[in-house]
């Protein structure tokens, strides 16, 4: 829908202006990644210095806490592309009793407040008697990205005509092939992006991992130790530097993979 | 002798309470251009759906040349199908999407691409192997679909609508050289269409479909000479169907019976040869060619009458509101059954 | 450009078909699509079924059992203690209406500031504009939410670039005045009850815009010009038009920014004034005291407040926005 008529002045600024809002603390953050000081936020900036890198890439526990969540997503991706292409291949055609309630409950998971889902996961590892550990903190996280990747492969599947599958098993494939030949290269992209998105997602998560995490530190909650010790700022501004831009990239990628199509990757986080 | 390609016996197709196929028995000869004609919903496209192995009947038997195919998936099936969105691989080459068939049942890449090419050549494609589906024309891309179906040498070819999207001038150029390729191939072909001129200029025999039984099955000419039901008479070509009240007063039976527009004149009846009713005109649709005029007969039913223009304007001709005196030769009646309504 | 019959109709290429076990397995499905489905959907819905569910249900479960004041454990005996302390306590209906009161404003200010964008982006937003736009919003919602909070941290604190730039335009004493009242206000901008607004309305923001543009987006172009052309001026089209069909969109928002703003207990602890919100306290519970059949009944608040929120977003057909 669009308006051949020209925007007024005051909308143009509240939506620019809103933008500006939006990547305002963003900038910040990069901002104070090169700040000199060493315990204060004070404006304007003391000076520029490079200085804190090297210092926030020596320390042992930030290293292990990327490395933890590097394995987490990277393990929550993998169970979340499998469920997810699972579940949108079983609901994309066919309608059946309890269909609903079946895609209901995929979203719950992001729907309801993390924290809910946080000590639900909780409560049932304590009366499991479990410790929580790695694979806590990758299925909680799995069970949240699955939507995404279903998000993503579904809206695909709906734009593909199902004739195509048809053609395929024609003119002599059979299921396997067809999947391998056809349907495979047909979601691919929208695979790809449902997993960055997913990897993302679980990279940044706190809210949950804070009640599955146990003694074990991602990332996130590595960053938020690091804000009870004022000692430690310039580090902590260098390492929100780092995630914000880690996070970054892989979106433009999503974006690109499924630019052009109506249902555009991360519109639902 | 005749083999048979495709044989139906007491075949039905039901969802739920719909009957989409409905208690169809036919029989397809080998070598045979055979059309199921029908309006959209009548069951045509759900019967060549049938045979291609993309549904299963709920009861009947399906034999393709004499095998038992219910339960058989599309893959195990001696036919391709061409699909009405020609259903080209949009990741592929146009190459490889004709290839795809041989692919799949594992010949070889270098001879999959030499019959590849061949078909392509045999579609007049032959330069285009290198582009993908998204550059080619509708037109191209119908060529395409044909080719990639026919790679395979099926024995029975089912098109879908093949010429649905394509202009009219194009479907024209289309329909001559499909039956030609189809001449000359000598596999049965077996086409879908909503269009009646389609199924009666291409094909050796013609199914017309309503509400998902058949009406008749016949040759296109005694279709149209011949027509069994009313349904018929209406949908191929049009006709003036004759029943009830009306009939009564003409003939002195209640049964129905049909006479097409251009077999009508306006005349008293000139011999016991002749019948004819009255009628007051209510509207001239001018045609080019011909002329149609629209009658109200005095029971209410209307009636059509088509007259070939002459160069210049008949005075002797009616004007609307005139009142007119309608005939036919009694060879031009055609009897009809009841059919399905 | 005419056809050439010239493929040999001899017999088929390939006479015989590869067979094996994977297409047998293959034609057994085809023929039981229903056990085809089944069998996608049983490694999704196991997961979901034991996973979720499960652990939803064992939340329940807990909220029944008993917790020991004196040797802080836990001991599944069954009790309505939990749900009898959540109602009777007078302190907890303070932290309900607390968050609520914080939810609805959160969401209330989203939709003002989201509704510009998402009007823009949807109408006037073109060519590389529209791509612009969209990433533009999509990078800050990805963004890494601690670091964002962090981010405001640094922003709010005295001496830093809001106090700064207030000092500049010699506002700071109208800064004052406003953190001087009563409940907006507090010691700093950080430790304000406004602090803590602007971080979760910045916070939530993208969640707003998304669905508000995807719902004016939707709006055909012909009913606009409908509209003109039965006399509408623009203003009037706005009013009567789009500003109906954008609400589905607005509730399908303010679903994420309640539903969220509710859950959260990241931004009270950094942001704002001591008072719990419900986030804080399931937290608390759980974390500091061990109480988690304590937290568990409290879970059962927000679900509640969520599950009439979703239906009366239903009802107003927010969910054909989301």
């Amino acid at each position: 829908m669009h308006s051949e008529q020209k925007p007024s002045l005051l909308l143009k600024l509240a939506a620019w202006g809103g933008l500006v809002f939006l990547h305002f603390p963003i900038f910040v953050v990069v901002l104070y990644a090169f700040n000199t000081e060493e315990s204060a936020f004070s404006f304007p900036l003391q000076g520029f210095t490079l200085h804190w890198f090297a210092d926030a890439f020596g320390r042992q526990d930030m290293l292990s806490a990327v490395w933890l969540s590097v394995k987490v997503a990277t393990m929550a991706t993998i169970l979340a592309m499998v469920l997810g292409t699972l579940a949108a291949g079983a609901l994309y055609r066919k309608d059946f009793f309890g269909k609903e309630s079946i895609t209901l409950m995929l979203i719950l998971p992001i729907a309801l407040p993390g924290i809910i889902t946080g000590i639900a996961l909780l409560s049932a590892i304590k009366m499991a008697n479990l410790d929580p550990n790695f694979w806590t903190i990758a299925i909680g996280h799995a069970t949240f990205c699955v939507v995404i990747v279903y998000n993503n492969v579904i809206a695909r599947f709906r734009r593909t005509s199902f004739s195509l599958i048809e053609a395929s098993m024609d003119l002599g494939a059979d299921g396997w092939q067809t999947f391998r030949y056809v349907v495979l290269p047909q979601i691919a992209t929208a695979l790809l992006a449902g997993a960055i998105l997913a990897f993302a997602l679980s990279f940044d998560e706190i809210i949950v991992t804070t009640f599955t995490a146990g003694q074990e530190r991602t990332l996130p909650i590595w960053l938020l130790n690091q804000l009870g010790r004022p000692r430690d700022v310039p580090i902590t501004n260098v390492v929100a530097m780092m995630i914000m831009l880690m996070t970054a990239i892989p979106i433009f990628g999503a974006w690109y993979l499924t630019r052009g199509t109506e249902n555009t990757a991360g519109a639902s986080k | 002798m005749t083999t048979t390609a495709v044989q139906f016996t007491n075949v039905s197709r039901h969802y739920g309470t719909v009957k989409a196929v409905d208690d169809v028995s036919i029989t397809i000869a080998d070598g045979e251009f055979f059309s199921m004609l029908g309006p959209s919903g009548s069951g045509k496209t759900t019967c060549l759906r049938l045979i291609a192995g993309f549904e299963q009947p709920t009861s009947g038997s399906i034999l393709i040349h004499g095998k038992e195919a219910a339960g058989l998936p599309p893959y195990e099936r001696d036919v391709n199908t061409v699909f009405q969105d020609y259903a080209l691989f949009p990741h592929m080459n146009i190459l490889d999407n004709v290839a795809y068939g041989l692919m799949v049942k594992g010949v070889g890449k270098k001879e999959r691409y030499k019959e590849a090419e061949a078909a392509l050549g045999m579609v007049a494609l032959g330069d285009f192997g290198g582009r993908t589906p998204g550059q080619m024309s509708g037109g191209q891309r119908q060529r395409v679909a044909l080719a990639r179906a026919l790679v395979n040498r099926p024995r029975v070819l089912l098109l879908d609508e093949p010429l649905g999207a394509l202009d009219l001038k194009l479907r024209e150029q289309m329909q001559t050289e499909l039956k030609t390729l189809q001449r000359k191939l000598g596999i049965t072909f077996i086409y879908v269409t909503h269009d009646q001129g389609e199924a009666l200029s291409m094909s050796d025999r013609v199914a017309v479909f309503n509400k998902g039984k058949i009406e008749q099955v016949d040759s296109p000419r005694n279709l149209y000479t011949k027509p069994a039901t009313p349904f018929v008479a209406d949908f191929v070509g049009t006709s003036n169907v004759i029943e009830g009240e009306l009939a009564q007063v003409i003939t002195g039976a209640a049964q129905a019976f049909s006479v097409r527009p251009e077999h009508i004149h306006f005349a008293q009846p000139a011999s016991a040869d002749h019948l004819g009713t009255q009628g007051t005109l209510i509207d001239v649709h001018y045609h080019g060619a011909t002329s149609r005029f629209e009658i109200k007969a005095a029971t209410g039913q209307l009636l059509a009458v088509t007259i070939s223009n002459r160069d210049a304007e008949d005075p002797t001709l009616p004007r609307p509101g005139d009142a007119v005196a309608l005939s036919w030769a009694r060879q031009a009646m055609v009897p009809l059954s009841a059919g399905t309504r | 450009m005419t056809m050439a019959a010239t493929l040999p109709v001899t017999a088929p290429v390939v006479t015989a078909r590869k067979g094996g076990p994977l297409r047998a397995v293959s034609s057994f499905l085809y023929r039981r699509s229903t056990l085809y489905l089944l069998l996608l959907l049983t490694p999704p819905l196991l997961w979901f079924g034991v996973v979720y569910l499960g652990s939803l249900l064992a939340l329940l479960s807990q909220s029944f059992y008993t917790f020991d004041d004196f040797t802080m454990g836990v001991t599944p005996d069954f009790t309505l203690a939990n749900y009898k302390a959540l109602f009777t306590d007078a302190a907890n209906y303070d932290i309900v209406l607390r968050t609520l009161g914080m939810a609805a404003c959160v969401s209330i200010a989203s939709a003002i500031l989201a509704f510009p964008i998402a009007y823009y982006m949807a109408r006037y937003a073109t060519g590389w504009r529209k791509g612009f736009f969209y990433v533009a919003v999509m990078l800050p919602m990805w963004a890494s939410y601690i670091v964002k909070v962090y981010s405001w941290t640094v922003i709010l604190a005295k001496g830093g670039i809001v106090y700064w730039m207030i000092g500049k335009l010699g506002l700071t004493h109208a800064l004052e005045a406003v953190l001087a009242l009563p409940v907006v206000g507090g010691n700093s901008l950080s430790t304000s009850n406004l602090g803590r607004f602007l971080v979760f309305t910045y916070i939530w923001l993208p969640f707003m815009i998304l669905p508000i543009q995807a719902s004016i987006e939707r709006i055909p172009a012909n009913l606009l010009q409908a509209s003109a052309d039965l006399g509408a001026r623009p203003q009037q089209t706005f009013r009567t038009v789009i500003l109906p069909l954008a609400i589905p969109g607005v509730v399908a928002g303010s679903i994420f920014t309640f539903s969220l703003t509710l859950g959260d207990f990241i931004i009270p602890q950094l942001v704002g004034p001591s008072g719990l919100f419900i986030g804080t306290m399931v937290y608390t519970m759980q974390g500091s005291i061990g109480n988690i059949p304590m937290a568990a009944a409290f879970t059962v608040v927000p679900v509640v407040i969520i599950g009439v929120y979703l239906a009366i977003a239903k009802r107003l057909g927010a969910f054909d926005a989301l």
